[in-house]
């Protein structure tokens, strides 16, 4: 009896966890007991850390896209259709061309999806912008090249979002992108923030305070976007604030498969040291989608897939799986274009960021780099 | 038990880290109409002081903080 593992999405934590299953399984797949396969809607895999880099020029929608064909083991089978039923009972899934594919094991990998439409001043027709999808980034990059006054803000409305760190590096990045221009004297920047200090994981926010201070980013907190009209943004607290130009984090969610399948009620609900579904045999939960209670970072993806290839290695070998996540986290946060540091924690490890410095700076440059080569399984 | 305050709508965010639990609450009290009771469980030390701040920045109404030993039930009034 061959295994059949299908892995439904081609971002970070599917093709990862695709990648290092092809090299920890080699000798099953090579005898035929075993069989890996990717389900993707997208033929390319996305590098989406990039897009925060987009509206400042500094890279490109192609820079963040590579073939998944590239990236990815040739003992993998690549599928690019859109997945549209999973049913855990015939443990089969179902997509959009018609296809069925059984499984044996399956894990989720389909991320999570920004909504800017469902949040309030983001979406067509809407005055906000945002960098969280390729349009988006593109869009505001032609609109901060063509800001030099006023007021730019910075609003995280949604949460959770992707991405601990982007909110708080956009307003530094945005600040010393601006003055190299030339033009910070005739914009204020302010950024705000739904609960009562600047940041959810506290040491971040104390972080942030003497930054933010010294580079004149003012702060809002307690401040809940309720809606955005002709240049003036109100808050369920009852607060007003006025710009000129919005970006907005939105507020994003799972996949529908989640709900329809049974899988949870919003986002994915697996065990937070397995990975496993609370709610079905045999399927896992990677990345984004899943309810871990960390960040909704690459790094939570990366980290997990050692888990969970572990964890399906040794039930593939009919061997008791050991292998736990211990919810490990780590990102870069960029302190403007020169400087950068790194937060880290893990469920049971309390977070401590360190002082910015031009090294950390160049390490997470050299890490978007280096990042296809995590993509790939080797680092 | 605050057995005598009875929760329109129920807020389940246990197992879910900060800001979660607190913007899972916002999330519920933007959508229901005045005077609903919502009840928010959360197993995270932080909501016992973030949800009170927040309830009296925005002048909803606290009305009681249970602790279940394993988690929080908070009860808030939308006014
Ligand atoms: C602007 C920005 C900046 C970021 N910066 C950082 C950072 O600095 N550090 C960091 O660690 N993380 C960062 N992140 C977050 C990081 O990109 C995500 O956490 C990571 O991509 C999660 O991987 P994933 O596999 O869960 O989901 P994704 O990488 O989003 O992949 C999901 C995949 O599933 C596919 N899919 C979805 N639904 C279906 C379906 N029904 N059928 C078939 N396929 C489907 C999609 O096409 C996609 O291939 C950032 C994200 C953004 C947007």
């Amino acid at each position: 009896m061959t295994a059949r593992i299908v892995i439904v999405g081609g971002g970070s934590g599917g093709t990862i966890t695709a990648n290092r299953l092809a090299e920890e399984l080699e000798p099953q797949i090579e005898a035929g007991e075993v069989e890996i396969t990717i389900v993707s809607d997208n033929p390319n895999h996305i590098y989406k850390p990039l897009y925060l880099y987009v509206p400042f020029g500094e890279a490109t929608l192609e820079d963040a896209s590579r073939p998944l064909v590239d990236l990815v083991d040739h003992r993998v089978n690549l599928v690019f259709e859109h997945v549209t039923d999973i049913d855990t009972d015939s443990k089969s899934i179902a997509t959009a061309a018609g296809s069925e594919l059984e499984y044996d094991y399956l894990v989720m990998a389909t991320g999570a999806i920004p909504q800017p439409e469902e949040t309030p001043g983001l979406g067509d027709d809407e005055p906000g912008h945002h960098f969280y999808g390729p349009e988006a980034a593109e869009d505001l990059r032609t609109a901060l090249a063509n800001f030099d006054e006023g007021h730019l803000v910075l609003s995280v409305i949604g949460t959770p979002h992707v991405c601990p760190a982007a909110p708080v590096e956009f307003p530094m990045i945005v600040d010393q992108w601006f003055r190299e221009r030339g033009v910070r004297e005739d914009i204020d920047i302010t950024y705000t923030y739904p609960i009562q200090r600047l940041h959810g994981v506290r040491p971040t926010a104390e972080w942030m305070v003497p930054r933010f201070e010294e580079r004149d980013i003012d702060s809002k907190t307690f401040f809940n976007v309720d809606s955005v009209e002709d240049g003036t943004i109100e808050t369920l607290e009852g607060k007003e604030l006025d710009f000129d130009l919005m970006v907005g984090v939105p507020e994003f969610t799972a996949s529908s498969l989640v709900q329809d399948a049974g899988l949870g009620e919003e986002w994915m609900e697996v065990d937070r040291h397995t990975l496993e579904s609370d709610h079905a045999e045999d399927v896992y939960g990677i990345g984004d989608v899943t309810n871990l209670p960390t960040s909704k970072a690459g790094s939570v993806a990366h980290y997990a897939s050692g888990t969970l290839v572990s964890r399906i290695a040794s039930e593939v070998r009919g061997q008791v799986p050991t292998a736990t996540f211990d919810g490990k986290t780590i990102c870069f946060i960029e302190a403007g274009t020169e400087e950068g540091t790194f937060i880290e924690f893990a469920y049971d490890r309390e977070p401590v960021v360190r002082d910015e410095n031009r090294f950390l700076h160049w390490s997470k440059l050299g890490y978007n780099e280096a990042y296809w080569l995590t993509a790939r399984g080797v680092m | 038990m605050s057995e005598s305050i009875e929760a329109d709508e129920t807020v389940d965010a246990r197992g879910s880290a900060c800001p979660g639990p607190l913007m899972d609450l916002i999330g519920k009290i933007k959508d229901v109409e005045e005077g609903t009771v919502v009840a928010l469980l959360t197993g995270d030390e932080g909501s016992k002081n973030d949800v009170p701040e927040w309830v009296e920045e925005a002048n909803h109404e606290l009305l009681d903080i249970d602790d279940n030993g394993e988690y929080y039930t908070i009860y808030v009034k939308k006014t």
